[in-house]
């Protein structure tokens, strides 16, 4: 097990790991839903909540059921049931409980089904053998990675909305290129702390 | 599938060319991203992508009658799944150093979204060989753009291809190419360059269509 402080560890994963920037992680979602800053926020927001807790959830899983029994070999097949699972779960109890939040969130929450970095998340967990609190801390600081990458993200291509760019690079295209510049920007960071 | 006879190379065209996963429809680039630094890494990923894609696409459509269809998407994990713990197993016992360097990215072919977009979109509907067929379309069409971006990040990166030098050693290593930005500045040339091409012809085409 890795000796690293989990504030390290949450600090690195908004950072100088950041899912987007540095593992590819949830780029579906990324490129096609960062138009818009409430919209962004929303999805993002969403992610880091459901991020935080699957996190915690497979941590649980796989460090108390899956390892006795030694069932390792199934870890992908129960982490995105449990993904999927919770994300249900959490759709039914908020539209019984907080309707407002569940119609402005409303088809974000599917999406968060297939959105890559939560099952990243919680595989790198594994790989890297975190203990409970490195686990949980990875999760949020993740979450508010992805969160910032995409609020930011959307700030720009709100600005650059009415540029005139070439045909074929609108949309996607100028969307990686932008990606593209502010993950140089985010490597300025690591030497402050660094993960692997 | 008596009366429609089964269009091959329709279908090729469609997930290599006219339909590439990566380039136009913006699809699992996460993993497209993560191991092009390397072709062999590539190429790994691709054929593990062809098999599971191909074989799920498959396995959906032979279950489509009997799936209730509000927990298909279940399913549909459940099979992906299965066919990636496959991949995953044969990695481990047969090409242990490919399966660290790929690393969480083979797990991460469950929430690829090709594989779904596939069986949502072709097998769901579609006789069980034709969406084998479609599936490994779509499969080679995002192992074809990850070879060609894995081509010039190793290539300027690394000066070698497959690891094999190839550059003269005065060549200076390109470092960013094999960093994270190497990345999204390839894929987004291609996107570029592909749609561009596009418009173009969508252009020509409609002149023509109107004399």
């Amino acid at each position: 097990m890795p000796n690293i402080h989990p504030l390290v560890i949450f600090f690195a994963s908004i950072f100088t790991s950041n899912m987007v920037f540095s593992n590819f992680l949830g780029m579906c979602s990324f490129i096609s839903v960062s138009k818009e800053i409430p919209t962004a926020a929303g999805l993002g927001i969403a992610v880091t909540f459901v991020l935080s807790i699957t996190t915690v959830l497979n941590y649980l899983v796989y460090h108390y059921i899956m390892v006795p029994f030694g069932l390792e070999y199934l870890q992908y097949i129960v982490f995105i049931l449990v993904i999927a699972a919770f994300v249900q779960l959490l759709e039914m109890i908020m539209e019984r409980y907080m309707e407002q939040l569940y119609y402005a969130l409303g088809i974000f929450l599917p999406l968060i089904t297939v959105n890559c970095a939560i099952l990243g998340v919680s595989l790198f967990m594994v790989i890297r053998n975190y203990t409970f609190m490195q686990s949980l801390f990875f999760g949020v600081g993740s979450g508010l990675g992805w969160l910032l990458a995409i609020l930011s993200m959307a700030g720009i291509r709100s600005r650059i909305k009415e540029a005139n760019l070439p045909a074929g690079l609108r949309g996607p295209g100028i969307t990686l290129i932008i990606t593209g510049i502010m993950a140089m920007a985010f490597i300025g960071f690591s030497g402050i702390v660094q993960i692997s | 599938m008596a009366n429609k006879k089964l269009n091959v190379k329709a279908i090729f065209k469609n997930g290599l060319f006219a339909d590439n996963p990566v380039i136009f429809q913006i699809i699992g680039i996460c993993s497209a991203l993560a191991v092009t630094n390397l072709m062999m890494n590539s190429l790994i990923m691709g054929l593990a992508l062809v098999f599971v894609t191909g074989l799920s696409s498959f396995t959906v459509s032979l279950l489509k009658d009997r799936t209730p269809a509000h927990i298909r998407m279940l399913v549909q994990v459940l099979i992906i799944s299965a066919y990636v713990i496959i991949v995953n197993i044969f990695l481990q016992a047969y090409m242990p150093a490919m399966s660290k360097a790929l690393g969480p990215y083979v797990g991460l072919i469950i929430t690829n979204c090709i594989i779904m977009g596939r069986a949502e979109a072709y097998a769901i509907s579609n006789p069980p060989v034709a969406s084998l067929l479609d599936g490994m379309a779509a499969g080679l069409g995002y192992t074809a753009v990850l070879l060609a971006i894995a081509f010039v990040r190793e290539l300027l990166g690394f000066g070698t291809l497959f690891g094999i030098p190839v550059l003269p050693e005065s060549a200076t290593a390109w470092t960013l190419m094999i960093m994270p930005p190497g990345a999204f500045f390839v894929l987004s040339i291609y996107i570029w360059i592909a749609r561009s091409k596009r418009i173009k012809q969508e252009a020509a085409q409609e002149k023509g269509g109107q004399r």
